[in-house]
């Protein structure tokens, strides 16, 4: 336990030792994400990931949000495990022809008002893999979308700059 | 003991004639006749070889019929089998009997291929990648099927794995899944906590990749297989240029061969921070996964510092990589090695140290070596239950075969076997790149890739972070890429995975399965 406590001490709040220009940019971003959160959403924006035929790329920088650096629930961002309890959907792609269906349910398990971000090249207009036998293509393709993030994959700071653009 | 290839070619019953047109010379492929083809792999199942892969090709356009390859694998070698079939009802002899993951990549040939497999039992022709409401006659691989084809959804059912009984229950979990992870479908048969069985559906993002790269030029497939599965990017990247250069007979130039080796080192160093993290974190010890998130992210913004990417990807390239480390580079990673490794060291201490982690750890989620073995698995997954198969040792390329790296092996096949093998991949890569930087050749970074012969094929293997990636390409009558066939080490520990859950209980499946963290992208393709 003691070891434990004192590495916690000796790391001290790594979100403040970031590099000038990232951290720069970073509480920028997350400022203003923060006061449109509080506005909008009551301190609080639910979100909920799914992965609907990503190669993955996508989800590791959606995973590094939460990690201390990031830290993204300071902002009042929270990813959560239900669609019934999201405000927004993170959807990474391309749609997969197998994950139609899945994706579909998920947006009509998602209770309105609800936003869509398409996240990542492959989820705003199918990438390298495009619309073919299998893959559906961009996620518009298969369900309203509010806002995209592109990259491949995009990093954890565009991903908070693109959250922002879809709920400022 | 004698060879793979001496036991084919003394046995004159088989009537096996091996292929000129097939690269590298180190593994050699032989033709057998339909007949033979069981026989044939009985000698292989005898000589303990295990079963790589099986795949299906489609050669009308070369004016041929339909081929099934099995590839094999024992200690330093590789051999190729291959059967000819007519294009009109192909069929062949199963291997399921013999080899336990046949039984897989067989139900993928008859989904994507339709090419049925025959003989004393095939108890699975379920379909495995396309879905119950893809229509049966739908075999996008073959040549005939084009790539933008729009399948209408027809009526199926899926026939689940039953089990019966007062008190017992099923829990469907997916595809989407509660945390930030890959979409699958697992059914689990369970009675109070107790797992009585596990069946995995998987296939819900196959996107058409193998079909993608039909039509793509052969530079171009290293962006598409950049893409397979971005948390390994490298290693299928590399995997897919090594085939490709072996094909074209060209050697990348040392610096980039160097180069390519640190970003593969590096990409399994990141891979296993954020894999021990998550590990303990889904033991209920979150302290661990924000420690090991955030050595995970030092290593990708140096990535992205010195290389342009934070994942890698795209980086390597055909004929060597795409960026060269800047002059500082070799600096910058000492100084991040030498800032990474007491960090590493102090929290491995503590690992070590927790005896509530122990307790979760051990003993969970144990793959029994001779089942490791039984499946074929390979990487990590196989080396944590005491299989001794790392193909940078068995089957190394420049810089592997004068840098070797340590085998590192674990007999307790347990979550905790899986967990410090990745420790000890962290520490071992560590030296690797610490070596590789101190013998970094000057020089050229790329090296032209030639027009591709028509008609040839080669295989290549690398041990990305998961394990043993297997690329086998096959160019046309005008040297385009006829057709690229995919093996990610998920494909055969996924398997692993049924195996070790048996007698654990329900809420440690997310911690099994973290610890194997397989690919459903590779898988899926």
């Amino acid at each position: 336990m003691l070891r434990i406590l004192h590495q916690i001490f000796r790391t001290g709040v790594v979100t403040e030792a970031l590099p000038a220009a990232t951290e720069t940019e970073l509480i920028e971003v997350g400022e203003r994400l923060e006061r449109a959160i509080r506005r909008r959403f009551h301190h609080s924006l639910v979100i909920r990931e799914v992965d609907a035929g990503s190669c993955n790329g996508c989800e590791l920088e959606i995973i590094a949000l939460n990690n201390p650096i990031y830290n993204c629930e300071r902002f009042g961002l929270q990813f959560t495990a239900s669609p019934r309890f999201a405000d927004l959907l993170l959807v990474t792609g391309p749609v997969s022809v197998n994950m139609e269906i899945a994706l579909k349910r998920t947006y009509d398990a998602t209770p309105t008002p609800k936003l869509v971000v398409a996240v990542g090249d492959c989820g705003c207009h199918g990438g390298i893999f495009g619309e073919s036998y299998a893959s559906l293509g961009a996620v518009k393709n298969v369900i309203p979308v509010d806002a995209e993030i592109p990259g491949c994959p995009p990093t954890p700071v565009q991903l908070l700059h693109g959250i922002l653009r879809v709920i400022a | 003991m004698t060879t793979l290839h001496a036991i084919i070619a003394n046995n004159t019953l088989l009537a096996a004639e091996r292929l000129t047109t097939a690269w590298p010379a180190s593994i050699p492929v032989f033709r057998v006749e339909t007949l033979c083809f069981e026989d044939t792999s009985r000698a292989m199942k005898r000589a303990g070889a295990r079963l790589v892969a099986e795949w299906g090709v489609d050669e009308t356009l070369m004016g041929r019929g339909l081929a099934v390859y099995a590839a094999f694998g024992r200690e330093d070698e590789y051999l190729l089998l291959r059967v000819d079939l007519p294009l009109e009802s192909p069929s062949f002899l199963s291997l399921t009997k013999l080899f336990v993951p046949a039984f897989r990549f067989e139900r993928q040939i008859l989904s994507l291929m339709g090419i049925l497999p025959v003989g004393h039992v095939h108890s699975d022709l379920r379909p495995w990648i396309k879905h119950e409401d893809w229509p049966a006659s739908a075999w996008p691989l073959r040549k005939s099927f084009p790539a933008g084809q729009r399948l209408e959804r027809v009526a199926g059912d899926y026939p689940w794995v039953q089990v019966q009984g007062e008190g017992v229950y099923e829990i469907p979990v997916g595809p989407v899944h509660a945390g930030i992870i890959e979409p699958g479908h697992f059914r689990f048969q369970a009675m109070g906590e107790d797992i009585i069985n596990l069946e995995e559906r998987l296939g819900y993002t196959h996107k058409g990749i193998e079909k993608r790269f039909e039509g793509l030029t052969w530079q171009e497939g290293a962006r598409l297989a950049a893409r397979v599965s971005g948390d390994c990017t490298v290693g299928h990247a590399l995997t897919y240029c090594r085939a490709l250069e072996t094909l074209a007979g060209i050697t990348v130039p040392p610096r980039a061969a160097w180069l390519r080796a640190i970003m593969l080192e590096r990409e399994r160093i990141a891979n296993h921070l954020g894999d021990i993290g998550a590990i303990a974190n889904d033991a209920g010890f979150a302290f661990f996964f924000y420690q090991f998130m955030r050595l995970k992210e030092g290593v990708l913004r140096v990535n992205s510092q010195l290389f342009g990417h934070r994942l890698l990807m795209d980086r390597v390239v055909a004929g060597g990589v795409a960026v060269d480390l800047p002059k500082d580079g070799p600096a910058v990673i000492a100084a991040e090695l030498d800032c990474l490794v007491p960090e590493f060291e102090r929290l491995v201490a503590i690992y070590d140290r927790n005896t509530s982690l122990d307790d979760r750890l051990r003993g969970a989620g144990v793959l029994p070596a001779d089942m490791a073995r039984e499946i074929g698995a390979v990487g990590l997954v196989a080396r944590a239950s005491g299989q001794g198969l790392d193909c940078r040792l068995s089957h190394p390329f420049a810089p592997y075969d004068q840098i070797a790296p340590r085998l590192v092996t674990m007999n307790s096949c347990d979550v905790h076997a899986r967990t410090w093998v990745r420790i000890e991949e962290v520490r071992d890569s560590v030296r690797l790149i610490r070596e590789l930087l101190t013998t970094l050749p000057q020089g050229e970074t790329l090296a032209p890739l030639p027009a591709i012969d028509a008609d040839r094929s080669s295989m290549a293997v690398v041990e990305g972070w998961r394990g043993e990636i297997v690329y086998w390409l096959q160019s046309g009558l005008h040297g385009e890429i006829n057709r690229v066939a995919i093996r990610d080490p998920s494909s055969v520990n996924w398997l692993g995975l049924e195996q070790a859950i048996h007698g654990n209980i329900v809420p440690d499946f997310p911690l099994c399965n973290k610890s194997f963290n397989q690919s459903y992208s590779g898988h899926d393709l």
